[in-house]
Parts: structure tokens; sequence; C-alpha cells
């Protein structure tokens, strides 16, 4: 049967193609991510330690910018008691479920959990080269003393709105932005990575 | 441009802020007995000196979160951010 669920587009469906096929692994790759899950969770003081960490099955970091990871399981700290949790696909709506039960056992105090799944889409920028692709149209300092697997940051790249995540020691990038920002950002790194590619 | 820092998030380009003007200025304790020159005054009349400010800026492309700084007017030095009162945790 034909759901809901197959028949959606990621808003950047026109250019992943073009995405996947640019550069090399001893340059600069990219690749689209859609689908991911993401929830924003926002949790204060008032809540009792430890039920967010049996909710997401595991601890949420308290430093502003860094990442907790289990296998896809991302938990990213935005803000005080504000992080974003990003998995891999899924077909039934299993972590919101586990967070909005926790919400339930809350109280509803001071704890909030929204699925914010079709906000943003994800793009992985990957390889020697990717540093200074996004640097192109980033101020963050990237440099490894500064920004290094399992750092996060919400910032501007080529003046849209994205939270900017690094996976690994490649470098790997995980650029979340906007759904409405997404094509336009495609093509720009798509235009930025122009110089390494050929 | 400036590089204004975040409490939360380090320094940052200014192009990432908003500006909230002038810090600390009280909502009146009880606004009924209010005058209108009293109103003027905590609504549009500020501080404007040559030197140190003390200001309010919301980190809007990043964490969001309201703080406060010294602004040197002249050197344009920016020193001592901190996270303002209730609701900055």
């Amino acid at each position: 049967m034909t759901t809901a669920l197959d028949r959606r587009r990621s808003p950047l469906a026109v250019v992943s193609d073009r995405l996947a096929a640019t550069g090399s692994a001893d340059t600069v790759t990219f690749a689209e991510r859609p689908f991911r899950v993401q929830l924003e969770v926002r949790a204060g003081a008032m809540l009792r330690p430890g039920v967010l960490d049996d909710a997401l099955g595991l601890h949420p970091p308290a430093e502003v910018g860094t990442v907790a990871r289990r296998r896809e399981r991302h938990v990213l700290c935005l803000a005080p008691s504000w992080w974003l949790v990003t998995d891999e696909p899924e077909r039934e709506p299993r972590l919101e479920c586990a967070l909005a039960e926790l919400v339930r056992t809350a109280g509803g105090i001071d704890v909030s959990a929204v699925d914010v799944s079709a906000q943003r889409t994800t793009i992985d920028v990957a390889g020697p080269s990717a540093r200074d692709v996004l640097a192109h149209g980033c101020s963050l300092d990237l440099h490894p003393s500064a920004f290094t697997v399992d750092s996060c940051a919400q910032t501007t790249l080529a003046k849209a709105q994205v939270v900017l995540q690094q996976l690994d020691d490649a470098p790997t990038y995980r650029v979340h932005v906007r759904a409405s920002f997404a094509d336009y950002l495609a093509h720009w790194l798509l235009d930025a990575a122009t110089e390494y590619v050929h | 441009m400036l590089s204004i820092p975040c409490p939360w998030c380090g320094d940052r380009d200014e192009t990432e802020f908003r500006y909230g003007g002038e810090a600390e200025v009280a909502y009146p304790a009880d606004p009924d007995a209010v005058d209108d020159p009293a109103w003027r005054e905590y609504l549009f009349v500020r501080a404007n000196p040559k030197g140190w400010f003390k200001e309010r800026w919301v980190h809007t492309a990043g964490c969001r979160q309201w703080f406060t700084v010294h602004r040197h007017t002249v050197t344009y030095e920016i020193r001592d951010p901190q996270p303002i009162g209730e609701g900055a945790r």
C-alpha cells in the first residue's frame, strides 16, 4: 500500500543526484540524508534528572555546542536547556512517542518535545576540502583546535541559518538547513566546491 | 564588523545578533501610578554616553538567548558578557 511516507519528497530531491555526483573522496563529497527524525526538546531545572536520559536512551550534553551520540541518534545542545535530537528515518514515530510519554509522566512541567522533522533537511559534506568549501560562507573557525568531532553550532552558512555538526575526522560535516533554504544552499555548496573538484 | 562574545557560543560575527538597546531599564513597579512625562522617560529616554554603555543583544542566528555586554561607544571594545536574569538559564 502506498502511504503518505512513500509519497513525501525531500526539498533537495531535484539536486540530490547532482550533489551525489559532485567531487570525490580525495576532495569533497556531498550526500543528502533526507527524512531524518528531528525533535526539539526543552527541559528545565524543575524536571527530575535522569528522566530525559531514559526517554532518549543517552545523556543529553549540558554544554552548548556539544553532541552526544549513540549509533544514529544524535543529541545536539543548541542552547541552555534546549536540544535537537536527530535519528535515522523511521516508519513509526517511536522516538516521538517515547518523548511524548516523558512529557506526560512529567505532567508537562518544564519540559516540551516537538517533532520538527519537516523543518530541516540534512546534507553531509565530507573530505579533505570540506572545511575549505564551508569556509567560503561560514565565519566560524572550523579548525580542529576550535571545532572538532561532536562539536555543533547554530550559525549562518552563506547567509542561511544552519545547524552545523562535525561527525568525524575525515572531516565530515553535517549541515541541517531549513527546508526553504535547502535548494539555495545546495546550489551554493556546488558552486563553492567548483575550485576543489576540477 | 563587531565580534560579539555570546556567553554560550563564544565570539560570533555581529550579523548573527540583534541589538536590544540599553540594559536594565526597569519596568515601572506600579504602571497605573505613572504619569505621562514618566512614561515618556521610561519608553524613549536612554543614556547616550561617550564611553562604556551596558546594552542588550540577542543571538538570533545562534542560541537565541538574550544577554548583556558592556560596549565602549568610542572604541567598540566589548567586555563582560552576562546572561540576563530570569529566563536565562
